[in-house]
Parts: C-alpha cells; structure tokens; sequence
C-alpha cells in the first residue's frame, strides 16, 4: 500500500565549500500539485536535478510507486516518466515548435528512418487540445511569445508520456495573464492524474494552485504542510526563518530638484523602422521613485537603452541633472552621475566567469582607487570586494574569489547592486531588480530602493511585477506601444485601474 | 599529525589551484598522446614502432646540441604564434590569421634586411608593424561590420601569401629575390648585419647558426603578454569582452576598440615571430615553391590550445611541439615519414579537448572524492 509515486529519501548532496542539500525527504502523491518552497541557495533547484539525474547525490535513495530506481541521467529520469521544465528553457530557437517537441523521441521509418512527422503532428495537436496549450507547431521557437515557449515545454513532457512534471520557477518569465493560464493549465494536468512538482518562492501562485508544500532552508528540510490550512505569512516565516515584511513601510517624501529629464525621446528599431519609443518626456526628481509600468515588450527595454547608452536615439534630448547626455558613451555617462541595475543580470549585470571581485569593480577598475599608470591594484580591488560583501551580504562559496556564474540568483543580483548603488550616483535606474528572486531577497532590494530615495537620489524603477508597481515608487507612468499612455499615483489607483492603462484601453 | 595535517592542506591546495591542475592536464594530454602515436607508428611498421619510431621522436631533441639548436630556433616563432592566437583567443576572438600575419611579418623582416640593410631590431619592428596590420584588418571588419574575424583572416592569409610572392620574386627580378637558391637572398652573404646576434648561443649548439638570442626574445614578449592580460587594466578590458560583451559594453568597456587592438596585437605577435624565424636565418623565403601558408601561423593554434591559452604555457607547449617536430624530423625514411610528428602533435592537440575531463579526475583523486565543478548551475536555486 503506497500512495506516493515519488518518493526522494534523507537525499544529501554536496558541492565543493557547499551543502547543497542535507538529509532531504520530499514524497510526492499521485496527482497532487506538491510546491517546493525555499529561497534563492535552498538547495530547490539541486533537489530537483538530482531527481531528474543530473547530479548523483552522496546519501539517500529515491522510488518510485514504492520501488527505489538509480536515475543516473535525464534519460533514465524519461523512462520513468519523470520530465521537467527548467527555469531558461532547454529549445533550439531556429527549430519549429513541432521539432522541438519531437526532438530526441522522432518517430521514424524503421528502415531508412525518414522522419514521420504527420503521425507526431496528430498527437502533439491531440495533447494541446486536451490540455489547454495552445501552440502554433509550424512557428520557429524564436518568434513566439515566452509563454508559448512554456507551452512547448510542457508539451515536451506530456508527449513522451511523463506523468511526473517539474515546474522550476515556471512562473518567472511570465506576464500577470500568463501565469493565470499557466495555473489553470497546471490544475487541468493535475486533474488529469499527472502528478506535479512545482518549484517556486511566490506564495500567492501556491495558494492558487499547490496541494501541499514542501518548505527548504539553506539546505535543510523544514517541513511538509498542508496549503489550504497554512497562511502566507506561516510559509514565508518556514522559509525565511524569521517574520518577514511584506508590505514597505515608506518615509514621507522629501522632494528635491530634477536629476533626470526625457524630452520627446524616440527610438526607432533598426528592423522595420517603428518607435519602439515614442515621443517620450518625463524627468525624475531628487527623493522620489518613479515606475515604468507595462505589459513586457512595450518599449520598456527601448527606453532604458537609450537612457544608458546601450542603444541610439532618433530624436529627442536626455539630461542628467543639467548636463545632456543624449550622445554621450556608456561610461561617459555612468561618469556623469548614472547607475544602472540591468534587466537580463547574466548578460549585461555580470561577466560570469570573472571572480565576484572581478564584478565588484566592473565599472570602476579603471579608478585611481584601484589602477595605477595601467597596473591593477589588487590588494585595493580585494579590500574593497570584502567590504561591499560584508555590507550587502552578498553570501557565495569563496568570498571574494568565487566565479560569478557559481553564485545563486539572488546573490548575483545583490552583487549587482551593491556595485551599482555604492557607486553614489545620483540616478539609479532599476530594471526589474526583484525579477526572479524570493521574498527574502526582494524585501531587500526593495528596501535598498527605498533607502536611495530616502537619502535623496532619484530612483527610475522598470518593473512588470503590479505589487511592486503598486507598492514601491512614489509615481507611476504607464507605457503602450512605446508611449507613455498614463501618469498614476500608487495610493490613490488599483490594480485594476493599472491594468486598464498596461493594456491600452485608456489614457490620459 | 601536524604532519599529516601540512600534507593533506598541500593535496587539497593543489587540488583547487587552476594552475596545477591546468598542467597536469597538459601533462596527461602528451603522455596518452604520445602512446596513441605510437600505436600509429605500429600500425605503419610494427617492428620498428618503439625502437626507430617511439624513441627518436623523443630522444632526438636532446641527443646532439645541433638538434636541441634546432629545437630552440623553431621554438621561437612558434611561441609568438602561439601568443598571438592564444592573446586574440582571450578576448573571444580566433585569430586563424596568424599565418597571414606570419607572412607579412615575414616580408618585413627581409625586405628591411636585404633591401635597406636596416639593423634586426628595425627589420624586427618591420615585422611587428605588418603583422600588426594584417591582423588590424579583420579587427576592423569585426568591429564595424561584425564580419566575423575567421572569414576574413583566411581570406587576407591568402592575400597576403600571393602579395608577399609576388613582391619577393617579381618575375625574378625582385632585388630579394636570389636566382641561384630561387629563395630570397641569405641573410648570412648578404646582410649580416641584420642577423639577430647570437651571443654566444650558436657555439654552445654545436656552431649552429640559427640559434640566436630569439628564443629569449620570444620568452620576453611571453611575459610581457602575461603581465598585460592579468596584471593591466587593459587586460581586463579585454577578458572581459571576451567572456561578455554584453556586460563588457554595459560596464562602458569599447568593445569595438578592444577588438581591433586586440587583433592589431596578435597580428603584431605573429609578425614578431616570423622576424625572429628569417632573421636568425633558420630558412630563407621560397617565394615561387610557397604556395602553402606557413605552417609555423596554424602551429601557433596548437601551441595557445595546449597551453589553455597561457602565455607562460605557450613557452612550453611550443618548445615541447618544436622538440617533437624535430624528433619527427630524425626519423629514418626508410620506416617513417616526418610527418609522423604533425601526427602526435594532432593526438595530443585533440585531447586536449578531453583537458576538462582529466582535471575533474585529477581533483577527484586528489580529494577522493567524485565532486563535480559546479558548471552551468546559474540561476536559482
């Protein structure tokens, strides 16, 4: 008699400097939606790789129906039915959606083994149709939108017959109408008598839609507990160890004078010459957040390039308290007074496979403080690394020397910030600084903002996320299609009025 | 205790130092490649695989001091090749140019040689200049146009062989151009005084002129690329671009800039390396029979990936890939070809693409335990 179809026993792994995971028991049920809570460093993400054979762990077994398997790779993870769909999707961006699903399973004639791709068409449209997941399997995987990315993935699973589904952080790439189809998708599978793994840190989506939850705190298991007796509060305490502040406690304002200002900004894309940003003016004052609201793909990232440097504007005039930077080079601007907190922190925040200290200096190396006639000073370099560390907490396995790409998300992002902020710029610009990341860490990066403002920087805050929108800045200006379509203030709007901008369908 | 204690600490030092294992890697990487080659050497001639095979490659270099003279003189141009292809390498560029930039560098040194009968060190920044721009070309190309650089580099390789042929021959009346040897003029009858001295090096090699002061000339450019890539904030400049350019343009760093200097330094290295090759007069230029790129621009490709790109490694790889060459070269033809060290050089060139796997192993035996690095686990967790 066992009613669990997964079963991962006192599961211990570790990595050089690192308990990733210590003595962890997860048991899942025939079709529950089980979540898997924890921060950024929890050992989430570790505990699943090893289920899905990427990493063997040192102590502990794992069954199934009762049965305890060796999975030594994602391959003997499929044969058990066992599939998953990571955080950055694992899709061959020129390959269709068809050919993605099919790839690695393709049904072929047996002799010459020409591909048989009616056969695998039928079942794949056969799978959408029954689960909700719209697809478009003739279109390149580079041309859809992320959640018809997600889609895709699931459809992968679904389509080499998996009946246990792992979710990591699904829900991080999505827009607030995405992850409510997301939600209603996943409760379709479950009810379907797929059982499910959900990887997460937000506590609403697993109020929404998990079972029970399983809780991980630095390595360690909590506890297992039952969604619909528990509260928020209850699980962000398991997981976080201490109570946490979900709602910011804000300072009156002290306003001061303008430190940015946009006249009439465009810019064009290079592809078919449309604004991506139109005719955009707004400035940013001394003690105030202000936030770029919209659906992602409104021109948000447009903007931010344009003010940082990163891309040429077509017309119109950006000044930096009253300096014009409109043409100036990135670091001419970061220069003049400019931080910028990057949207995609593995592309543009970090240079992965430099040591944390390495980053810690990226836009300063060049400083008196820490080069001298052309020569590194890295004993200066290490002095001040330690001491960012130690006052942002930025935690990793070897201190100042760890490779950046070794560190956990939300590290990374406080590594980020601490570089950026301790610049003591007058304008920090934040893109979604708290993408991606749990409560704890987000607690944080929104209080650090809050703290710039209060020590009367100006703050230009891009966020997708509507609590953050709602709760954090001090002003909100919707974008549409590359305008700006509104001027909002968070304590007199709602979300739904928000909405009402975000999607176009009024303006002022 | 204590002493078991300072045993263990050195085991695990060595276990998480880059360095060490870096060369153990290396040192794998020869050995297994040594004993494939061998098995080639069998199965060409079983019988005398070891004695006539096996031993003179590896014996040879040290046997005589002419040879080891030999050994020495193409070790120098290899080690600037190799510089040059391992520095574009650490700014994410692959520089397949350095045969092109070889070959100008080439046409520099002698025509400034035998044309002009300029002192070596001028004919030698000759080189260094044409290398620098025949590898600035590309550069350019890449960063204004994003042309990607290996394209363009095989291109100008064959421009500038057949440019530099028909400068040096000129329908054989190029004032380099010698009718006697159909090669360009030796520099020993012609323009001694553009000869890099010797110092006293070719009498310690069995009187063999070749060896000159350029080995320590290319070991000093070694140190001076190693100072520049990981001591200078040029240096980090440009790793930096090589590991994100992304971030690199974010952090303000020119990335367009870094990719032209980075090529016009590579090309420079190359250029350097065929001065130092002509002008110890290791061989004179065929400009008729030359309608193959000079091995030693492609050599420099193995040397940088052997040595992972170090610049202190490149010194070894090149002197070890040299050594062997002239190994190959003292294998009796009655049994063998020559090019049966291209062959081992190969073996060992393409296992250091299993260097990943050895590394892992190595700290695995010292640490015994099976700890895989943490690669690719980005994200969160």
């Amino acid at each position: 008699m066992n009613d669990y179809i997964i079963e991962m026993l006192n599961i211990t792994k570790e990595f050089p400097g690192i308990i990733a995971n210590d003595n962890i028991t997860l048991q899942l049920k025939k079709g529950e939606i089980h979540a898997l809570l924890g921060e950024n460093g929890a050992g989430k993400s570790t505990l699943m790789s090893v289920l899905f054979g990427l990493y063997q762990p040192e102590k502990g077994e794992i069954r199934k129906n009762g049965e305890v398997v060796k999975i030594k790779d994602p391959n003997d993870a499929n044969a058990l039915g066992i599939g998953m769909v990571h955080q950055h999707f694992k899709l061959v961006e020129v390959f269709s959606v068809l050919d993605n699903i099919i790839l690695g399973v393709e049904p072929a004639t047996k002799r010459l083994g020409f591909l048989q791709k009616a056969e695998a068409r039928r079942k794949v449209m056969e799978l959408s149709e029954r689960y909700g997941l719209k697809v478009d399997p003739d279109a390149l995987v580079e041309d859809i939108t992320v959640g018809m990315q997600q889609r895709t993935e699931i459809l992968k699973m679904l389509y080499r017959d998996n009946e246990v589904l792992i979710f990591d952080e699904p829900t991080a790439v999505l827009t607030p109408q995405e992850i409510d189809e997301l939600m209603k998708i996943m409760k379709g599978l479950a009810a379907e008598g797929k059982s499910i793994l959900f990887i997460t840190h937000k506590l609403d989506e697993i109020k929404a839609v998990a079972d029970r939850c399983t809780v991980l705190r630095k390595g360690r298991y909590i506890g297992t507990i039952d969604v619909a007796t528990t509260s928020k509060e209850e699980m962000s305490e398991m997981m976080v160890g201490r109570k946490v502040q979900l709602v910011m406690e804000k300072q009156p304002q002290k306003l001061g004078n303008s430190v940015l200002s946009v006249q009439n900004l465009t810019v064009k894309s290079k592809k078919h010459g449309k604004a991506l940003v139109n005719n955009v003016s707004f400035n940013v004052r001394r003690g105030e957040i202000t936030c770029i609201a919209g659906i992602d793909g409104n021109g948000q990232s447009e903007l931010v390039y344009a003010l940082t440097g990163l891309m040429k504007t077509d017309s119109g005039k950006i000044y930096l308290g009253d300096k014009e930077i409109t043409h100036m080079s990135v670091r001419e601007r970061n220069l003049s007074g400019l931080s910028h907190i990057p949207e995609d922190r593995h592309k543009h925040g970090l240079v992965l496979d430099y040591t944390l200290e390495n980053n810690l200096v990226l836009k300063r190396y060049f400083d008196k403080q820490f080069a001298k006639n052309g020569f590194l000073k890295f004993s200066e370099i290490r002095r001040y690394a330690d001491g960012l560390i130690e006052k942002y907490d930025v935690r990793s396995g070897q201190g100042a020397v760890t490779a950046a790409r070794s560190m956990s998300g939300g590290n990374q992002q406080k590594a980020i910030i601490a570089r950026e902020i301790d610049l003591g710029n007058d304008l920090l610009i934040a893109v979604q600084p708290t993408r991606g990341l749990d409560v704890g860490a987000i607690e944080y990066i929104r209080k650090e903002l809050l703290r710039q403002r209060d020590s009367g920087k100006a703050v230009l805050l891009v966020s997708l996320e509507l609590d953050e929108v709602l709760e954090v800045p001090d002003r909100i200006l919707v974008m549409y299609e590359g305008e700006i379509v509104g001027e909002l203030d968070p304590r007199h709007t709602t979300a739904k009025e928000l909405g009402l901008y975000m999607a176009g369908a009024q303006r002022n | 205790m204590d002493n078991k204690q300072g045993k263990q600490s050195l085991i695990s030092r060595l276990a998480s130092s880059e360095a060490f294992l870096s060369v153990a890697a290396s040192l794998i990487c020869i050995v297994i490649g040594l004993l494939l080659g061998t098995v080639v050497l069998a199965i060409i001639n079983a019988e005398h695989a070891i004695g006539d095979g096996l031993m003179v490659i590896i014996k040879s270099g040290f046997k005589s001091p002419r040879n080891m003279g030999t050994v020495l003189a193409n070790a120098a141009p290899l080690i600037m090749t190799g510089l040059s292809v391992g520095f574009a390498f650490k700014t994410g560029l692959f520089n397949i140019g350095a045969a092109g930039q070889y070959t100008l560098g080439a046409f520099g040194a002698l025509y400034c040689a035998i044309v002009l009968q300029l002192p070596w060190y001028l004919c030698l920044l000759a080189a260094m200049l044409l290398g620098a721009l025949w590898g600035a070309i590309p550069g350019i190309f890449k960063a204004y146009l994003n042309i990607n650089e290996v394209i363009t580099a095989i291109m100008f390789n064959w421009i500038g062989l057949y440019l530099v042929n028909d400068i040096m021959y000129g329908k054989g009346q190029s004032p380099m151009y010698d009718l006697a040897t159909t090669k360009t003029f030796s520099l020993r009858k012609v323009a001694k005084g553009s000869m890099i001295p010797s110092c006293g090096m070719s009498d310690m090699f069995g009187k063999l002129q070749s060896v000159t002061i350029a080995i320590f000339i290319a070991i000093f450019f070694a140190i001076i690329v190693y100072i520049v890539l990981s001591k200078t904030t040029f240096g980090y400049e440009l790793k930096a671009c090589g590991f994100n350019k992304h971030a690199a343009q974010y952090a303000g760093i020119n990335d367009k800039r870094n990719i032209i200097l980075s090529m016009t330094i590579a090309g420079a290295l190359a250029g350097v390396g065929a001065g130092l090759y002509y002008l110890s007069t290791v061989a004179e230029w065929n400009p008729q029979v030359s309608t193959a790129l000079p091995a030693l621009g492609f050599n420099g490709i193995s040397a940088a990936l052997l040595a992972c790109s170090n610049p202190i490694g490149t010194v070894f790889s090149s002197l070890f890939i040299s050594y062997i060459t002239v190994g190959g070269t003292k294998l009796s033809t009655q049994y063998y070809t020559k090019e049966i060290a291209d062959v081992i050089t190969a073996l060992i060139i393409y296992l250091c693409a299993f260097s990943m796997l050895f590394r892992n192993r190595i700290r695995a035996m010292l640490t015994g335990k099976n700890r895989r690095v943490n690669v690719g686990k980005g994200g969160n967790d």
